[in-house]
């Protein structure tokens, strides 16, 4: 059920990108730049790179698809060196409150390490929890739950 | 005699015979000597000195549970509305509870004849076993008094006699003083309507949801938001003397453990802590906080902190989840939650931190522990496969029991007579848009009796009882 409903995601992401292809700003002096997330932005590691990774149930662990993610993050914030990051760490309501405080610190703490180990300057990096307080899928199902439990990084 | 004084802030319970310190706005209790029951038939009733116990306790809890006690709680004659408004504080009590049935006044018979000793036979008749009478009077200045004497209708005698003068505002207080007296007297253990509760109201859509601490009395009246929703609020808890609550919340990004001082509204975040601090409770004592800490390396420990911050000292490791401590009512032994054995278990360890022992075997997993004012039951979450229970077991594992179980339920918060839980549920949403989620207080019996909606003006989560009079 996870997994599935996770390359539906993927599928999503994919058409996505291929209906609206990022636009590339031209560099002609006093040309206006066409709509699109500027460069180093919020907007664009969320459009062109992926600001969510998600986990399985009660887990942390990183799953291979959100480590791709996760590079392409690092490279993203290689690029753009001005960028600080905070990673929040969620869970879907299935749990408890105080516990799933831990558990969405123990994601957004994976996401981190694994940033870290990719060469992105530990001080560049917040992490916070929100637990189950933040969720991003408003349903009670398997496929909400499944979104709710992730690390999102946004630019601060 | 006795004598209590109510300070102004709530926080009361001044010792006995400090009569001369009466504080404005406080209120006074004295006791009234009995008249002598003119009775009739009964054996000579000792007069009853109120307060030294002359009554009887005439049920235990397990009957009364099987078979409420008939109360009959007639309109106290004076000030007609504040007697009538009196005696429905008192009758809502005693009737929510569960353990007394108080009669209709519809079935009263000549229920407005005054004089000392109430006409038992007209009591008698309509099947009370006891019977509240009073009388209500607004005195100058703002102040208020009430008096009120407990009768045993088949025996005559006067079990209890009070009088309470106050500042009027506290009108709802002597009611509830009142009913808490009532059951202390026929069920022989305290009670628990002179307390509030602390919640989290939340509001607004379920992704940016607005939740703010909030506080009302037990039966909900008085209702007052404390925080105001910028920050999430989260996991309010009562300290256990001062007039001052521990909760968790999110100002700037930064959630850490906060105290909030219910005399001045001024909150203060609760010492130093790199990481997130969370799940705060007060020792017994009152002189410490404790709670959990994340860790550098993703995990939780837990974690004491006096009250001004300083002298933290940690008692897990922090390599696993540890989080939710909370003493037994000794101050002895923590119960706490913990992921080490590789699933959310509940576990047991000395204050110090030494002999750590888990008490959770029931095939699933377990958080939320919360240890009883009597010290023999903890109250838990238990999450099921598809369901979620509220459940009791004693300190050593032993006697799992579910109270209460549903789609979602969470958060156990004992009465400070360990006789009713508080705790809330959620339901689920309809649809992808979030419709029909909802969060509301909920109160059980620790048999499982009795199951009851908490009313809140808002939607209501995390809800924490304070101590009595508290």
């Amino acid at each position: 059920m996870n997994l599935k409903m996770l390359g539906a995601f993927a599928a999503v992401a994919l058409l996505a990108a291929c209906a609206t292809p990022p636009v590339t700003a031209t560099s002609g002096a006093g040309t206006a730049v066409a709509a699109g997330p500027a460069p180093g932005s919020e907007q664009d590691l969320v459009k062109n790179v992926g600001n969510r990774v998600f986990f399985a149930f009660n887990k942390s662990a990183l799953k291979p698809d959100a480590k791709a993610t996760l590079d392409r993050q690092a490279a993203w914030l290689e690029k753009y060196t001005q960028d600080n990051v905070q990673v929040a760490g969620n869970c879907d309501d299935r749990g408890t409150e105080e516990y799933n405080i831990a558990l969405g610190w123990r994601r957004a703490n994976a996401a981190r390490d694994y940033l870290v180990a990719k060469g992105v300057a530990a001080n560049r990096i917040t992490t916070i929890s929100y637990g189950k307080d933040r969720p991003i899928a408003l349903g009670d199902n398997e496929k909400a739950w499944a979104q709710n439990r992730n690390a999102t990084t946004s630019v601060r | 005699m006795t004598d209590r004084l109510l300070h102004p802030t709530r926080r009361r319970l001044l010792a006995a015979g400090a009569a001369g310190l009466v504080l404005p706005g406080a209120a006074r209790a004295q006791s009234l000597l009995a008249p002598q029951p003119t009775a009739p038939a009964a054996a000579p009733a000792a007069p009853a000195a109120a307060g030294a116990g002359t009554g009887s306790a005439v049920i235990d809890v397990d009957r009364a549970r099987a078979s409420p006690i008939p109360i009959a709680i007639p309109s106290f004659p004076g000030d007609a509305q504040l007697g009538q408004n009196i005696a429905g504080v008192i009758t809502n009590d005693l009737a929510n509870c569960g353990l007394f049935r108080p009669i209709s006044p519809a079935a009263f018979i000549n229920a407005g004849a005054t004089g000392a000793v109430p006409d038992f036979q007209n009591w008698k008749a309509i099947g009370a076993q006891a019977l509240v009478t009073g009388q209500a009077a607004t005195l100058g200045g703002g102040q208020i008094q009430v008096q009120f004497r407990l009768w045993d209708v088949l025996p005559q005698t006067q079990i209890q006699g009070t009088a309470y003068t106050t500042a009027a505002s506290n009108w709802r207080r002597v009611g509830h003083m009142i009913a808490d007296v009532i059951y202390e007297r026929l069920l022989g253990e305290g009670g628990y309507f002179d307390t509030r509760i602390v919640y989290v109201a939340g509001s607004g859509p379920r992704n940016n949801r607005i939740m703010r601490l909030a506080i009302m009395d037990q039966d909900s009246e008085n209702n007052r938001f404390l925080t105001d929703g910028r920050y999430l609020a989260l996991t309010p808890r009562f300290h256990p003397k001062l007039d001052e609550i521990a909760f968790m919340s999110y100002v700037n990004d930064r959630p850490r453990v906060y105290l909030f001082n219910l005399g001045t509204g001024r909150q203060r975040v609760l010492g130093d802590f790199q990481g997130i601090t969370l799940s705060p409770r007060f020792s017994p004592d009152g002189s410490t906080v404790i709670m959990a800490q994340t860790t550098p390396s993703g995990g939780s420990r837990i974690v004491t902190v006096a009250l001004n911050g300083s002298a933290s000292h940690a008692l897990t490791d922090g390599s696993a989840i540890d989080v939710s401590p909370c003493y037994s009512p000794d101050g002895t032994q923590i119960v706490f939650n913990s992921d080490r054995g590789g699933d959310q278990q509940l576990y047991v360890m000395a204050a110090n931190g030494s002999g750590v022992k888990r008490i959770s075997f029931g095939g699933a997993r377990y958080g939320d522990p919360v240890w009883s004012p009597r010290g023999d039951l903890i109250a838990f979450t238990r999450i099921g496969g598809s369901t979620f229970g509220i459940g009791v077991m004693h300190p050593d594992g032993s006697g799992e029991r579910i109270l209460s179980e549903s789609y979602f339920c969470e958060g156990p918060t004992f009465a400070p007579n360990g006789r009713v839980i508080m705790f809330w549920k959620q339901t689920p949403a309809r649809n992808a848009s979030g419709a029909g989620y909802s969060t509301h207080l909920y109160s059980v019996d620790i048999t499982g009796f009795n199951e009851r909606a908490v009313v809140t003006p808002t939607d209501g989560s995390d809800p924490a009882w304070s101590p009595l009079g508290g």
